[in-house]
């Protein structure tokens, strides 16, 4: 089963090789990770998708949690929304070219680059549709993708936030860069 | 005040309380040791090499409960370092290691003596840091003492870059402001610290028949021996420890089991697979514990009690956790508790050991089991007692009787040979009202001799107990019963005599060869307040026992 994270950790260099470092010495499997600065900014957030059962989630959350410089692990629910985004250069010729944008629109879609022999498709949304767009598009000769990684976020007023008590301490170098 | 920042860290080791640090200079570090040079308040300690200095501080920080400090260069000095960093962690000791670190111009160069010591000891310290802001310095430093001691402790290192080391910094004195790691409180928060589970635990400690303590190096760390004693006494349960649990509760008690596990004693594994209700307090159920998972204690119920909550649940599922400090919870939980009565468990449990003593059959005209036993007697079980790893650390686990925490020091978690001889010398300076014995073996021995340097320059009045057997003992034992006898590289001389090694530093030699002897050499070793070393020749077929063979269950024994 697939279990989503929310982990806020200290915006400081070194921190993304922690978590990282984790994954791998304990043996965990991720599917995505997906990290970037928050609302916050001496906080960054880190989205991790994982493959695993209970125990792995359990040990995986705990683990996280004795990391200094991680701040909060939340496990994000079914209510949430998840998105990723991918861009997919796909094979194009003039005869192929009004199909391949026909198919963009149904998935809402966009087309953000166009020459003689290529499009570059813009897509956002779970990684269900990205795969279904994939897909779709695998037919005309999918010639490069990149994808960012799932980022999710709780529905409604639950939030994965962490309000600092001592406010004054000013914050420090590193900012933005993990 | 402006100060350097060399002299900040050594204000900083001032403020800590920091009076005794161990440590090998280098170009790297150069502008601290020159601030050392007229420091009255801080004694250093030479070691002959780095890792030695590491094991010391960690001999140092278990013997006494306070953070052991080091202080090595950059590069080898720092890498020197790994095995003591490793094995502090894994044993969860508070050390805080300074490394000096090339300037920040040169970093990430491939400079002369660079090494990335933040990502080599990312997975084997509790927290580590590079400092690149002079400014964060005294924040950094005063953080690392304050994660390596609270909660579960552990290794911290701080990475000081050379221009870090003769910046100007604004230095100002600690404000005792609470540290913003802790602040965020999520150590308990998300933890299984739900006081349900506390009123779970005392319905299953009153209901249960069968119960039985597993204590673990967590009781020692939180200095948790009397509260430990006065909950077993009131529920009438014995007590087993892991190897790290030694002195946890006192080893000549009725209660008191023994190690269980791989070369526990069968009444330790026999109390432990009956039991219908196993408490397990401040231990992390090793492998070397459990065996084989599915019959460990099948029919108990556990409670675990730890602080770490990462612990519950990871190696063998808790029924009933409760994360916290063990001193406050063992505090409540025999408050509480309803008083029991001794009954045909307790009997039955007494039986076991009656029938099932540690025993061993002499191999040769000494008895290692025989040396160690009548160690006890003459230091009246009072002596910090430091192991190196392997057999000599098993036999000093069975046949010393230990009575209270912070006398049995050895390498648990990571097992590294070499541990003792270092760890005994800070032992012997974080304790200097005890005598401290490093129990050895001719391999491990070997591995950090060089520290008899360190022994013979300061004079540290260490009885080095080397029993040889001119083997690597253990692996012997294992390819004997495992790999039908083909003592791949085990055999290892007759290659060194230790007496002319011992004289070589300037430290007197004793040998035991014989039953007979011990006791006279031993009286004349301890009787002496100067380094000894004590060489003691014994068979290479002696073997520990009782044994779990691998993948066993712990009821089923070899002996």
């Amino acid at each position: 089963m697939k279990y989503v994270l929310g982990v806020l950790v200290d915006n400081h260099p070194g921190v993304l090789s922690k978590v990282s470092g984790l994954f791998s010495r304990r043996g965990f499997n991720i599917d995505s990770l997906a990290v970037g600065v928050t609302e916050n900014p001496e906080i960054s957030r880190i989205t991790i998708v994982v493959d695993g059962d209970e125990y792995i989630v359990d040990q995986l959350t705990k683990q996280l949690n004795k990391l200094i410089n991680v701040i909060k692990v939340s496990v994000i629910g079914e209510d949430s929304i998840s998105r990723e985004l991918a861009l997919i250069k796909v094979k194009a010729t003039p005869v192929t070219r009004n199909q391949i944008v026909d198919i963009v629109n149904i998935f809402r879609a966009k087309v953000v680059d166009v020459n003689r022999n290529s499009i570059i498709v813009e897509i956002t949304g779970d990684s269900k549709k990205i795969a279904a767009l994939e897909e779709m598009l695998d037919d005309f000769g999918i010639l490069e993708m990149v994808r960012t990684g799932n980022i999710s976020i709780d529905r409604g007023m639950k939030m994965v936030k962490y309000i600092r008590q001592n406010k004054e301490e000013e914050m420090y170098y590193g900012k933005n860069v993990l | 005040m402006k100060l350097t920042g060399a002299q900040v860290l050594i204000e900083c080791l001032k403020e800590q309380k920091v009076d005794l640090i161990f440590g090998y200079p280098g170009g790297a570090v150069l502008p601290i040791y020159d601030v050392l040079y007229n420091t009255k308040e801080i004694t250093h300690i030479l070691t002959a090499h780095e890792q030695g200095a590491t094991h010391a501080a960690d001999g140092y920080a278990r013997s006494t409960g306070k953070p052991g400090v080091v202080l090595v260069t950059s590069g080898p000095g720092a890498t020197n370092t790994i095995t003591g960093i490793a094995t502090a962690y894994m044993d969860s000791v508070p050390l805080v290691v300074f490394t000096g670190q090339v300037a920040a111009s040169l970093l990430g160069r491939d400079s002369f003596q660079e090494v990335d010591m933040a990502g080599i000891t990312m997975p084997i310290t509790k927290h580590n840091y590079i400092v690149k802001d002079p400014a964060r310095l005294p924040h950094i430093i005063r953080e690392a003492f304050d994660i390596a001691t609270s909660g579960r402790p552990g290794p911290v290192v701080v990475d000081i870059p050379k221009d870090i080391q003769t910046a100007l910094i604004e230095f100002k004195p600690d404000d005792g402001q609470p540290m913003e790691w802790k602040t965020r409180g999520k150590w308990y928060e998300e933890a299984d610290n739900n006081p349900e589970n506390m009123e779970k635990a005392l319905e299953l400690i009153d209901e249960c028949q069968h119960p039985v303590i597993y204590a673990g190096g967590g009781i020692n760390i939180s200095g948790t021996h009397k509260e430990l004693l006065e909950f077993a006494e009131k529920i009438k349960a014995p007590v087993c420890v892991s190897l790290m649990g030694m002195g946890a509760f006192p080893g000549d008690h009725p209660y008191f089991l023994g190690m269980v596990g791989m070369h526990g004693t069968r009444y330790a594994n026999y109390a432990v697979s009956n039991s219908d209700c196993l408490i397990a307090i401040g231990a992390r159920f090793s492998d070397r514990v459990i065996s084989k998972v599915e019959n460990f204690a099948p029919d108990a119920r556990i409670i675990h009690i730890d602080i770490d909550p990462a612990e519950i649940s990871k190696n063998v599922t808790a029924h009933i956790a409760v994360c916290g400090d063990v001193k406050e919870i063992l505090t409540e939980l025999t408050g509480k508790v309803h008083e029991k009565a001794e009954n045909g468990w307790n009997k039955q449990v007494q039986e076991w050991k009656k029938t099932h003593p540690l025993k061993y059959r002499g191999q040769g005209a000494l008895s290692p089991q025989y040396v160690i036993k009548k160690l006890y007697e003459l230091t009246e079980g009072k002596a910090v007692i430091t192991t190196e790893v392997g057999q000599n650390q098993m036999w000093a686990a069975q046949f010393y009787k230990y009575t209270e925490p912070r006398t049995f020091l050895t390498s648990g978690g990571l097992g590294a040979m070499g541990y003792g001889l270092g760890a005994s010398i800070g032992a012997a300076m974080g304790r200097p009202d005890r005598r401290v014995v490093n129990i050895a073996g001719d391999g491990s021995f070997k591995m950090n001799s060089t520290e008899l340097a360190t022994v013979s320059k300061y004079r540290v009045p260490i009885i080095q107990l080397v029993l040889n057997n001119h083997t690597l003992g253990m692996v012997r034992q294992w390819q004997d019963l495992f790999f039908q006898g083909r003592f791949s590289q085990s055999t290892l001389g007759p290659d060194v005599d230790f007496l002319k090694l011992a004289d070589a530093y300037g430290i007197k030699g004793l040998r035991i060869s014989s039953n007979q002897e011990v006791e006279e050499v031993l009286k004349q070793a301890l009787s002496l307040n100067e380094p000894v070393v004590v060489e003691c020749d014994i068979s290479p077929d002696e073997k520990v026992y009782p044994m779990v063979a691998p993948g066993a269950a712990i009821d089923d024994l070899i002996d």
